[in-house]
């Protein structure tokens, strides 16, 4: 079984975050980056499947400039056995990551295609569900725990939803997005950080893929929320039931 | 790591686990995260001038930090508990012998790596780090002067630290004048006989290995020899546990030796070669150190700038007063100055530099002297807080203390900085 996981190289969780003056976007120069956390999970799984016997081959899959190329290393530090960058420094939505994916899922034929819910940075929550939707394969989303058939054909995936827990089953191949509880990722190993550094990465672009990017949304403009503005102080428990209901919060 | 924080912060909050994880954002995490944030986000930062491979062995480190050691030390602390699970924790991710070759389960990084990784876990534990640090330079001497067969018995135990390794030099009436040890062993046969005793050695009695500079020849350094005793040897005995300011995440016992036999296949080098090993290792031993005061220094001072931010006098946070912004300037500048002094002599000492020692001597006293004083002014800007052991301050303080002393004092550096200076051209 060969897995695919689309990871992303984001702003780190930890930075603090800046809007450039001209409100075009969030200010990326000198900011720490990482892998997005979902995507992490999404590896993390992958390659406990692989630890398993369930499956033979994970493979790594960025997109976006050359630096994004250091989140590939991070991810065959945890276990991926391949990286594959598709390398543009033109601006990515969903849609056209999507695309991308389906193009890359159409010749290599995986299994199964694992990923984070959605990336830190713009939230968007799209790209499972898109591709899904382009490649006509089932999809999971929200995954909090991924259980493949004994004869490697179908999965059942429980799925975190606003009720409780669903639990699907899907023939494979199939698409999952992830959730934070699905799993702890591991610390890399020094060793294995040095031994992903020596992997011969995958460059594709857009183009080898004939993949026309989708350039038909726009940012108009990226502003800091507003400021938080001081609350009141209530005295007796008939104020704040006074006031929640004032807000209509209860 | 995002989902390492959120999970832990999960367990905590049970039922009200949906709402948390859809904010992303739970107290535990954003503490965890301020945390990450401060280190890396405070100048002097100390990712300045790291390529990619770098910065993520430094991610790494700082992230198992975090997460595995910040939350226990002040309890090692003040139960004086040696975390020997942690510290295999440790190793399986490659610490127990970041400079040891692969062929035994090393990690095969370099001195410069290994800077860095001892000041980003000692950021969180500086006593716990710098016994990791003696460790691993016990297993990097026996990896660089063991024979074949000492490296294949010794090194695979080491290296995921199921087994941990002391440096025994300095002895009770032996100390800055290392050269003038008076262990003795003595040849019977295919054994050497040990007597004497061994002073101040970190993780004796808990150690498994203990590489022992011992006296086989004439006085001075070329009479002294480095072997290999194993803990249970019968005739080696450990005195009591030491009661100390700082380091007590680490126990410090003396060495006892009375007619303890070694077998000679022990011998790690050749004999009459010991005094330069040890101070071939110590070499080592004090960039590490220099690294552990780093971060020792590095996490007081994050502490201090977030304390003066918070607290409040005559009417204001006493960060408006510029006599607390230059006393931060000044401690950061200081800072900065200590890295990349212990950075560039690690570098020559990676590059095999043969002026390396000296280069390490300077950095090792600057280092360590400046980051004490890190810690101290650090403890002065919080007031009576600082003094209290609710506040991290002054662990740190107590724990680097010990590094002007250790490995070569403040006056052994400068003894062999400027006998280097004097030296006749």
């Amino acid at each position: 079984m060969k897995i695919f996981v689309p990871v992303k190289r984001v702003i780190d969780y930890a930075a603090k975050i800046r809007v450039r003056p001209d409100k075009s976007g969030v200010d990326t120069n000198g900011v720490r980056m990482s892998t997005n956390p979902f995507d992490e999970i999404a590896i993390e799984e992958a390659v406990r499947l692989k630890e398993k016997g369930i499956a033979k081959e994970v493979v790594a899959i960025t997109m976006g400039p050359k630096a994004s190329e250091e989140v590939l290393r991070s991810s065959l530090a945890i276990g991926a056995d391949q990286g594959v960058i598709v390398n543009t420094d033109k601006p990515l939505n969903p849609l056209s990551v999507a695309k991308l994916l389906q193009k890359l899922a159409e010749t290599e034929k995986p299994n199964l295609i694992i990923m984070g819910k959605q990336a830190i940075d713009d939230d968007c929550n799209q790209t499972a569900q898109m591709l899904a939707g382009l490649l006509k394969w089932p999809q999971a989303t929200f995954a909090s725990k991924i259980e493949i058939s004994e004869s490697k054909d179908s999965v059942k995936v429980t799925r975190e939803i606003d009720g409780g827990l669903e639990t699907l089953s899907m023939k494979l191949p199939a698409i999952i997005s992830c959730d934070l509880r699905l799993n702890e990722p591991r610390y890399a190993k020094l060793a294995n950080i040095m031994k992903a550094k020596k992997v011969q990465l995958t460059t594709k672009t857009p183009e080898d893929l004939g993949v026309q990017l989708n350039e038909n949304l726009k940012i108009v403009s990226v502003e800091e929320p507003a400021k938080r503005s001081g609350g009141s102080k209530v005295t007796t428990v008939d104020d704040i039931v006074a006031s929640l209901k004032k807000h209509s919060l209860i | 790591m995002l989902g390492r924080i959120v999970k832990s912060s999960i367990q905590n909050n049970g039922g009200l686990n949906r709402i948390f994880t859809s904010s992303l954002s739970t107290n535990t995490s954003i503490s965890v995260i301020c945390n990450k944030r401060s280190f890396l986000n405070i100048v002097p930062d100390p990712s300045v001038g790291l390529n990619e491979d770098q910065k993520q062995i430094q991610q790494m480190a700082l992230d198992f930090a975090n997460d595995k050691l910040l939350p226990n030390a002040p309890k090692w602390d003040q139960e004086q508990f040696f975390p020997r699970e942690v510290m295999k924790e440790a190793a399986q991710l490659g610490f127990g012998g970041i400079y040891v070759k692969e062929d035994v389960g090393g990690s095969a990084l370099s001195r410069f790596d290994a800077a860095l990784i001892f000041e980003a876990l000692s950021s969180a534990d500086v006593s716990t780090t710098a016994f990791i640090s003696i460790h691993n330079m016990c297993a990097g001497l026996i990896d660089t002067y063991g024979n074949e067969e000492q490296r294949q018995k010794y090194l695979p135990d080491l290296v995921t630290m199921e087994k941990v390794a002391s440096y025994c030099l300095t002895e009770p009436g032996s100390g800055s004048d290392a050269a003038s040890l008076s262990t003795k062993a003595v040849r019977d046969g295919d054994h050497f006989v040990l007597n004497g005793s061994k002073a101040f050695i970190s993780g004796g009695g808990d150690s498994e290995v203990y590489l022992v500079m011992v006296r086989t020849g004439g006085p001075g350094p070329k009479g002294i020899s480095c072997l290999l005793v194993e803990k249970d040897t019968p005739g080696l005995s450990f005195g009591k546990k030491e009661e100390k300011l700082g380091w007590n995440s680490q126990p410090t016992r003396a060495l006892i030796f009375e007619d303890c036999r070694v077998p000679c296949a022990n011998l790690i080098g050749k004999e009459g070669q010991g005094f330069s090993i040890a101070m071939n290792a110590l070499n080592g031993g004090r960039i590490n150190i220099g690294a552990c005061s780093l971060g020792g220094a590095q996490a007081s001072l994050v502490a201090a700038r977030d304390h003066v931010k918070v607290r409040k006098q005559f009417g204001q946070s006493i960060s408006n007063f510029q006599a607390i912004q230059f006393k931060l300037a000044d401690l950061a500048t200081q800072l900065y100055a200590s890295r990349l002094m212990i950075r560039s002599a690690a570098q020559m000492l990676d590059e095999k530099d043969p002026q390396a020692h000296v280069y390490i001597a300077m950095a090792k006293l600057f280092a360590c002297d400046q980051a004490f004083k890190i810690c101290d002014e650090s403890l002065q800007l919080h007031g009576g807080y600082g003094y209290l052991k609710d506040y991290p301050v002054e662990r740190y303080l107590r724990d680097t203390r010990v590094h002007r002393i250790l490995e070569g004092s403040d006056a052994v550096m400068r003894l062999l900085t400027s006998r280097e200076m004097l030296k006749d051209l």
